[in-house]
């Protein structure tokens, strides 16, 4: 830390013990966080400083101070701790400022991750609740949305946490995950307006984050485990890459052709466009002329979306629909990044019955990872530690050759023979 | 913690509901949606199997929201859609109406109110990111303020649609990458192996944990001052902050040695090419509030050079795969060096195993 810099800092903002009221405003000064509040894009510097000035919150006030310092510094003071609310080991972010004595009015300043409805829809009577009671206990700041996938309430002190809790549990809400369990899931507006969801993936997250709920408030792995549900292989939730569980849409049947349209597409753009912009970007050539008609070798389609992307309106999903599961997908630390890889081709997924079977095998996955993995260890992780063929055998799948992108390129192994 | 008084008894109820949140018409056509079209920037049509149509406007929002200004989107979303309105992964907020009389008044309304209407197709859409000073605890730069200084700069290009594909990016305020692989990604790297804090490690840090959190076994025990404490083989650490989440007296975060990098081609979508991971491109780039004029430079390079090149439905990772790396360097000006060479698990995937050159 630079010493001058903190003496600068409280010359200059006069925060610390003056009264800034005394200038009318409520505010100390923040030159360099004001410098974003230029610009085209909204600021959420001027959206916290308009709500500051409104509800004359200390804290608000503190948290700008201590931000203020941060970027006069270029470093964080937040620390971490063990706020909780009764029965729960998890869901509540906890923030100690590592610099109180500078800024006492941030003292605290803890986040309290909300789960959301799935598919990030709601209606206003909802918000409006969550944010009379946010505004009653806490700073009223709000991430929309984490990228855990939660409502972010941050700011509020530790002796208002249950009292803050109980009220939200009161109308529908419930605390989201962290640390070594299960976390909050996501999912991609879905059924609710796009032509592409080969699954109801609001209902199966909502099952599915439900069934888990006692993993997801008390954490008892090696580490964390994120569910992510795409209604299609667009996989608009990232849930490839940022998902331990990948639930992604599919289907099993050919694309479905509407000859009409795919005529008036190409009356409309020319058969150049159809040329350079499908046939040509098919990743397998599924896709040719035929007397002049678009013809679709399904046996070839690897249900890549792009073809259905560029011609919604002529072309469309197969009938016969349901889920491929993708797991292992994780960012960078500490193996390096690894995208999530294809365990179960497909399921179907109509029924309860199916969202029963589904649910029983990622009890069998995350049994098998509890007993192979080692703390801090995702699941992508162990299955690379330990081998793929020894997670499928220990969750009782069956090889399949879509789990590889080609066999073995190396004879060392021993079989069974 | 909990008041005597306390007389609720939690209901482990899990994700809110979500039926009573979605509009009439969405509920009357559940998962019966037939095709969409995007008739201008921010706004989509989406026709149902029943003939029925729905009207989307999306906008920007800087995320980091206040009560004030959800109550604001509430407001117009009683206004205009029913009381219905949701938010996509990328912070956007969506309104969704039958009623396609409402949609320009609505955009109107919106945009006096600042919100920027836009985000849909081949678009720059807003930022994936993460905490940074206003709320993390291992953050070496703010998340918050990259986006806007980013967005202010590519603010037309999330409202057109003249790129050639969707362009996703993320900011990270540290190596292990909250906002994700992205098209285009502003994370931060660390350049200087941590400080080790002697004197709180031995009270705050469990030290056989913090050891086995380095992934190339660079920490070892050692004594300090008589006090049990940790120590780093410097030759041996990669900077990548491991030990800093695991153990706070690691102190990774510097005000200097804690630059920028910029990655490029990340796509998690399956459309045409499989779903890839970033490649590094620029680094050494300074941490500098509150604007990151070097980072947004960057960034304009990058896309200004992808704007140009792209053919229509490239991602940004399939334009560098066409053209290679090295037009990629030369069109963005960027610089090539050794450090961008991986030297870590995997790294021969990334040799070119072929006589593929490029001149």
């Amino acid at each position: 830390m630079d010493s001058t810099k903190e003496g600068a800092s409280k010359a200059a903002c006069g925060c610390n013990g003056c009264a800034p009221e005394e200038n009318g405003r409520f505010l100390n000064a923040t030159p360099m966080l004001n410098e974003l509040e230029s610009g085209p894009w909204p600021s959420f510097v001027s959206g916290f400083k308009e709500m500051a000035e409104r509800t004359k919150k200390p804290m608000l006030r503190g948290v700008l101070d201590q931000l203020e310092y941060s970027y006069k510094t270029r470093m964080g003071y937040w620390k971490g701790g063990l706020v909780t609310v009764e029965g729960y080991g998890a869901g509540i972010i906890t923030r100690y400022s590592m610099i109180k004595d500078k800024f006492p009015e941030a003292a605290e300043f803890h986040t309290m991750r909300i789960q959301p409805p799935p598919g990030l829809h709601y209606n206003t009577a909802m918000l409006r609740e969550l944010c009379d009671i946010w505004e009653k206990y806490g700073s009223g700041i709000i991430t929309l949305h984490g990228q855990t996938g939660d409502i972010m309430l941050q700011g509020i002190e530790q002796d208002k946490v249950q009292e803050c809790f109980d009220e939200l549990n009161q109308k529908g809400w419930d605390l989201g995950g962290a640390g070594a369990g299960m976390r909050t899931g996501v999912s991609c507006i879905g059924p609710g307006r796009c032509e592409n969801a080969c699954y109801d993936n609001l209902k199966l997250h909502f099952k599915a984050l439900k069934h888990f709920s006692g993993q997801v408030h008390r954490p008892e792995w090696n580490y964390k485990i994120k569910f992510k549900f795409s209604g299609c292989p667009n996989d608009c939730t990232n849930a490839i890459m940022r998902s331990d569980l990948a639930v992604i849409g599919t289907w099993k049947d050919a694309i479905q052709i509407d000859r009409d349209e795919v005529r008036a597409w190409i009356d409309e753009r020319g058969i150049d466009t159809l040329v350079n912009q499908v046939i040509s970007n098919c990743p397998t050539g599924a896709i040719s002329l035929k007397d002049g008609e678009m013809e679709i070798e399904s046996r070839d389609c690897v249900r890549c979306m792009h073809c259905l992307n560029v011609m919604p309106k002529a072309l469309s999903k197969g009938e016969e629909r349901g889920i491929s599961l993708l797991m292992g997908g994780k960012n960078t630390l500490k193996v390096g990044v690894n995208m999530g890889s294809l365990i179960v081709p497909y399921m179907k997924m109509e029924t309860d019955e199916d969202i029963e079977e589904f649910l029983e095998l990622i009890e069998e996955i995350i049994d098998w990872w509890d007993d192979n993995g080692l703390d801090h260890e995702r699941i992508g992780e162990t299955i690379e530690r330990v081998g793929l063929k020894q997670f499928i055998e220990g969750v009782g799948l069956e090889a399949d050759i879509n789990m590889v992108s080609r066999p073995r390129d190396n004879p060392y192994f021993k079989a069974k023979y | 913690m909990s008041s005597p008084e306390r007389t609720w008894k939690t209901i482990e109820s899990g994700p809110h509901t979500y039926e009573e949140a979605l509009h009439p018409v969405v509920r009357k056509n559940y998962g019966k949606w037939k095709y969409h079209e995007i008739p201008k920037p921010g706004v989509l049509k989406h026709v149902a199997e029943s003939g029925d149509a729905i009207y989307t406007v999306r906008a920007g929002t800087p995320r980091q929201d206040t009560v004030d200004m959800v109550r604001t989107l509430c407001d117009i979303a009683d206004k205009y859609t029913d009381g219905h309105l949701r938010f996509t992964v990328r912070n956007n907020v969506e309104f969704i109406t039958p009623n396609q009389e409402n949609v320009e008044p609505m955009i109107s309304e919106l945009e006096s109110l600042g919100f920027p209407v836009g985000g849909t197709g081949m678009c720059v859409s807003s930022v994936a990111h993460t905490q940074g000073w206003l709320h993390c605890d291992i953050p070496a730069t703010d998340a918050s303020g990259v986006v806007k200084s980013m967005m202010d700069t590519v603010y037309k290009e999330f409202k057109d649609m003249q790129m050639p594909n969707k362009v996703r990016l993320s900011t990270s305020c540290c190596a292990i990458n909250c906002g994700g692989q992205a098209d285009i990604a502003v994370v931060v790297k660390h350049t200087r192996p941590p400080r080790i804090n002697h004197d709180h490690l031995s009270k705050i840090c469990e030290l056989p944990k913090a050891v086995a959190r380095c992934p190339v076994a660079a920490i070892r025990p050692t004594v300090v001052d008589g006090k049990k404490s940790l120590m780093v083989d410097e030759s041996k650490c990669i900077c990548c902050g491991a030990c800093f989440g695991a153990c706070p007296a690691m102190e990774i975060n510097h005000p200097e040695h804690s630059k920028f990098a910029i990655w490029v081609g990340g796509k998690n979508s399956n459309a045409r090419t499989k779903p890839s991971t970033m490649s590094i491109v620029a680094h050494n780039l300074p941490n500098n509030p509150p604007r990151w004029p070097e980072v947004t430079e960057a960034l304009g390079r990058i896309l200004t050079a992808y704007k140009e090149g792209g053919r229509p439905w490239e991602r940004v990772g399939e334009w560098i795969n066409r053209i290679g790396w090295k037009r990629f360097f030369e069109e963005t000006g960027l610089v090539f060096d050794e450090d961008m060479i991986d030297s870590y698990r995997h790294a021969r995937t990334t040799f070119n195993q072929s006589a593929h050159v490029r001149f």
